[in-house]
């Protein structure tokens, strides 16, 4: 029952989706949900790790970058039709993501995350001293003149990445709801007690970090095509990890569509700022917002409903 | 190209910037070495206390170095309070790893952000007569400009390490990370360490804010520059081990400055984070750290 | 006692959340407005590292509307901004331009500062087929080839070459002709570009090339650099560089007794006041880019008026006091929007285009003529060098004789002291 309901939504926001590239024609509302989709799927992806076993990636604007110039050295070089380049780019970073995951048996704790911000760091400074990406001075990225079925071609990128972030949706759900999840808690609760109960931690682990690379990879994929114009100070830009972050965060960390949640809300907050108020009060707002939640509301939004719906189901019993 | 003058110069330089860096990640090596909180907004802190030295200087007068000094009250402070916060957010209820990190990635965006609103996001600097002079000995140069800051530094650094071994609440400090036990048995009260701890910590940013401004211009986004870097360095120097943190800042200022002057300075910071990289995948608690 | 004041405090978060949504909606809601304004619309950097520029330029741009609507609007409407901030992000400017053409319906679009910042909005632009002025991007046109694209920077019609050609010439007239160069570059856009084009004129010259390096953005100690380059021993020492690696780099060279006969070049930052002030004295002999210093032969019509009030709407705002560098520019390029909207009597972007195209404007800046590609038709990228710099006084570089005009040879106000140091 429960199942059906998740997919018909899934059905249901791909074909609205799709209705409207067909029936709005303002472009701004496309740029403008494309990048919250786009923090959507960090947030997924981030949350898959970071929620499920509590290992904290400090690094995911490198696993971003990494699909992005991925993208920009495959177009370059082969100019191959985008959705290959994607999966392209995708299973780079979940490469990455897997080689991340072996650093996982080593390190625990801060020294996993600090090690997830050197793996970026030195990325950054290889693609800063690539010539051929583009250096320290950025590249250009042309965007095809067709757009397959759609009128223009920022629809195109944003049915694509409303694509990816419902397939990330739905893998991480699978991966919380499955005895997988269960394995991935009992990483989070204690893993040395998980390995003695006979868990296959490492493989949980593994399986964890790669498919957070492979999201985080197809997240930035797009954003060569998206921004026309990249360079390693936007590609790695800070504000990509601490989005990142702060939506499982503000979203609640513990379930599957905590961060859908956080992401929506804090997308769509920032990107209302942008337009709104245009001044050094959008950054405040992440920062109020995630200090706030975090301090007064530790499960996020989701925790809050809950709190509400016992007390709601308290009353009614009282 | 290469020349002895000029090894034994570029050393010279990584000498007196890794001392420097030391002074930057000496209060965080406190708070996320031993006391486990991962306070990843110091270095923002540190910006502060570059302000602060702005202000004070540009208006006053007074020597930078002063200045950091004089506030590192005001600064320890700053750090009890954060403390007390931090400790009734997330300690108290034992989620302080996550949401802890969390808390301060959000305090740094605050910080910076009120620092541009308050003072824009010109490049400020300070002035002292030392500044662009150079103390000559034989072949090797001294700038002031590095000098100062490097032996302000040692001194702030040797200060510590002195504190944490030699005094009580030092000493106590030191047990928070390695032995609650022996806490108990010495008869401290466990917040009250970590509150006072957590005021050094932030203290030292005072000084090593004053020390910054000196060596480069500061508008409010440099801290970030230095996330990487000092989190490299405390790693390195073993979590906590104030002077395995010292060293660590010295290897990683010699090799900075010896790459910079003999290979693309452009591939200095890589080298930094290969070397912690390699570390922790050879010997996590770092290599000047307790095996 | 204790529950209750956590539950209200909870309602209280929901009701937050309700409240983002609502003004969400009202964001995604067009915008009812009485159309009679003529709205221009940019998306500026207001905050992140170019925002010092972007403010002032923002500046600059609002005493340019404020003077226009006082003397009647454009084609009979009053002017009105829609701006918003990119935050100096690259990523946030698509965004912003849709909004402003889709459902800000701007009539006009002006663009952001950098070059970083202008690019990303270029297809959208394109679609559309409007003119875009645009402010201090280095070579953008090079990829797009958009012919209703006009750069007031005055680099030049080859923007990367131009920036450097007056160093070099200048360079080469004296005697004995200097041999050998030292080039440094720190690690992003415009010091690279810069730097490449200097690389090229060496080349071309025949200099030999002793020290080739780039620095990291933002590095804390350029001393080892500095050292290194005073080891390579070159006659000439051209540096690309930000605000922070320029101000370090001035020091090291004093520091280090750097014994080159030219120092100087693509140094972002000696521009302003703040850092002019810092670095005092150790600014002397120095030669370097600049695009207005307050030298008799630059006294263009309304510039002094300019400043003057851009002196006033500065104060207290954080943002260079003076605004000699590039505000003037900002009030330019809407200027050349604005006279030639007036000309064509209405709002046709390829009428728009081809007047700009034809027209030798009278501007803040001199008199404006752009090539087939959208830049200057001739450069004027001033080489000036420091001279007679007193310690700790700001005032002094409001003031002509200390950033003396030795490039181009149009607006010349000085001979060259060489070498730099006596």
């Amino acid at each position: 029952m429960k199942l059906d309901k998740f997919w018909i939504s899934v059905v249901v926001v791909l074909v609205a989706g799709f209705a409207f590239t067909k029936l709005v024609d303002n472009e701004f509302y496309f740029f403008a949900t494309y990048v919250v989709l786009q923090g959507l799927v960090m947030a997924v992806a981030w949350n898959i790790l970071g929620g499920f076993t509590g290992y904290v990636n400090f690094g995911s604007a490198g696993f971003f970058a990494l699909g992005a110039y991925t993208m920009v050295a495959l177009n370059k070089a082969f100019g191959l039709p985008l959705p290959v380049m994607v999966l392209i780019a995708g299973t780079l970073s979940g490469l990455l993501g897997l080689g991340v995951g072996y650093i996982s048996l080593r390190l625990k704790g801060v020294y996993f995350a600090i090690a997830t911000l050197a793996i970026a760091l030195v990325l950054e400074t290889v693609v800063n001293n690539s010539h051929y990406l583009g250096g320290a001075a950025g590249t250009y990225v042309i965007q095809p003149k067709e757009s397959f079925i759609f009128d223009n071609y920022i629809e195109l990128l944003f049915m694509f990445m409303l694509l990816i972030a419902v397939v990330a949706t739905a893998v991480s759900r699978y991966l919380s709801a499955s005895r997988l999840g269960m394995g991935l808690a009992a990483v989070r609760d204690d893993e040395v007690a998980a390995e003695c109960m006979g868990v296959p931690t490492l493989k949980l682990k593994l399986i964890s970090t790669t498919t957070m690379g492979i999201f985080m990879g197809l997240a930035g994929s797009l954003f060569p095509f998206f921004v026309t114009f990249v360079d390693p100070v936007s590609a790695f830009s800070l504000l990509i990890a601490v989005n990142s972050i702060a939506m499982p965060m503000i979203g609640g960390t513990a379930v599957w569509y905590g961060p859908v949640i956080g992401a929506l809300v804090l997308g769509v907050v920032q990107e209302t700022a942008t337009v709104t108020i245009s001044s050094e009060l959008n950054l405040l707002i992440v920062g109020v917002m995630l200090v706030g939640f975090i301090t007064m509301a530790p499960r996020g939004i989701v925790g809050l409903y809950e709190d509400y719906k016992a007390k709601r189901k308290g009353q009614n019993n009282g | 190209m290469f020349t002895p003058e000029l090894l034994l110069n570029a050393v010279v330089a990584g000498l007196m910037l890794g001392s420097f860096y030391a002074a930057v990640a000496l209060g965080l090596s406190i708070t996320f070495g031993q006391l486990d909180i991962v306070n990843i907004a110091h270095p923002t802190f540190v910006i502060l206390g570059s302000f602060v030295a702005y202000i004070i200087n540009e208006n006053f007068g007074l020597d930078p170095v002063l200045i950091g000094v004089l506030f590192m009250p005001i600064f320890y402070f700053i750090g009890t309070t954060l403390y007390r916060v931090y400790y009734a957010s997330f300690e108290r209820t034992g989620q302080e790893s996550l949401s802890g990190l969390a808390f301060f990635f959000g305090l740094m965006f605050i910080i910076e952000v009120v620092l541009i609103l308050t003072f824009g996001v010109d490049y400020r600097l300070v002035e002292a007569d030392y500044i662009g002079q150079t103390l000559h000995l034989g072949p090797l140069d001294f700038p002031y400009r590095m000098l100062v800051p490097a032996i302000a530094a040692c001194i702030v650094t040797g200060a510590v390490v002195l504190y944490m071994n030699k005094t009580f609440m030092g000493k106590a400090i030191l047990a928070v990370s390695q032995d609650r036990l022996a806490l108990q048995l010495m008869g401290a009260n466990p917040l009250q360490v970590k509150r006072i701890a957590l005021g050094i910590a932030i203290a030292t940013a005072a000084l090593a804010g004053a020390l910054l401004i000196i060596i480069q211009p500061v508008e409010p986004s440099v801290g970030r520059m230095y996330i990487g870097r000092i989190f490299a360095i405390v790693v390195l120097g073993g979590m906590g081990s104030i002077s395995g943190t010292f060293l660590a800042a010295i290897l990683i200022g010699v090799v900075e400055s010896i790459i910079s002057t003999f290979y693309g300075p452009s591939w200095a910071p890589a080298v930094g984070f290969g070397i912690l990289l390699l570390t922790l995948a050879i010997r996590p608690q770092g290599i000047f750290g307790r095996a | 006692m204790k529950t209750t004041r956590k539950i209200s405090f909870r309602n209280w978060m929901l009701t937050g959340v309700l409240a983002t949504g609502l003004a969400v909606s009202s964001v995604f809601a067009p915008v009812a407005k009485a159309a009679d304004p003529l709205k221009i619309g940019f998306s500026m950097a207001l905050t992140g590292p170019l925002a010092g520029a972007g403010k002032a330029a923002l500046i600059a741009m609002q005493i340019w509307k404020d003077d226009v609507n006082k003397a009647g609007g454009l084609l009979g409407r009053q002017v009105e901004f829609v701006y918003y901030d990119d935050a100096t992000s690259p990523s946030k400017v698509p965004g912003i331009y849709t909004k402003l053409l889709n459902v800000d319906k701007v009539d006009l679009v002006v663009s952001s500062y950098g070059t970083n910042e202008i690019s990303p909005a270029m297809p959208i632009v394109m679609r559309k087929g409007l003119v875009f002025m645009s402010l201090f991007g280095l070579a953008v046109n090079d990829k797009f080839n958009y012919d209703r694209y006009f750069q007031i920077m005055p680099a030049g019609p080859i923007p990367k070459d131009d920036w450097s050609r007056g160093f070099f010439k200048l360079a080469m007239e004296q005697s004995p002709a200097p041999k050998t160069i030292a080039l440094l570059s720190e690690d992003a856009d415009f010091a690279l570009s810069a730097v490449a084009g200097a690389r090229r004129h060496a080349k071309r010259i025949g200099l030999k090339v002793v020290y080739d390096r780039t620095f990291p953005f933002g590095s804390p100690d350029v001393t080892s650099v500095m050292r290194a380059i005073k080891a390579a021993n070159a006659d000439l020492v051209y540096i690309g560089s930000y605000p922070g690696g320029s101000v370090g780099l001035v020091k090291a060279a004093n520091e280090l007794g750097l014994k080159a006969k030219m120092f100087g070049g693509g140094m972002v930052g000696l521009q302003f006041a703040g850092i002019q002030k810092n670095l005092g004295p150790l600014l002397n002999g120095i030669v370097n880019y600049d695009f207005w210093v307050p030298e008799k032969t630059l006294n263009f019509p309304g510039v002094n008026a300019f400043l003057k009030k851009y002196q006033v709407a500065a104060k207290g705002k954080g943002v260079d006091p003076f605004g000699h560098y590039l505000p003037p520019f900002a009030y330019a390029y809407l200027q050349i929007l604005g006279d030639a909207v007036t000309a064509v009597g209405n709002l046709d972007q390829k009428k728009i285009a081809e007047y700009i195209h034809k027209t030798t404007f009278s501007t803040v800046v001199g008199n404006v003529k752009f090539a087939k590609n959208g830049e200057w038709a001739t450069t004027r990228t001033l080489q000036v060098q420091f001279r007679d710099v007193a310690p700790n006084d700001i005032g002094q570089f409001n003031k002509p004789g200390k950033r003396i005009v030795l490039y181009p040879d149009s607006v010349k106000s000085g001979a060259i002291q060489y070498p730099f140091r006596k």
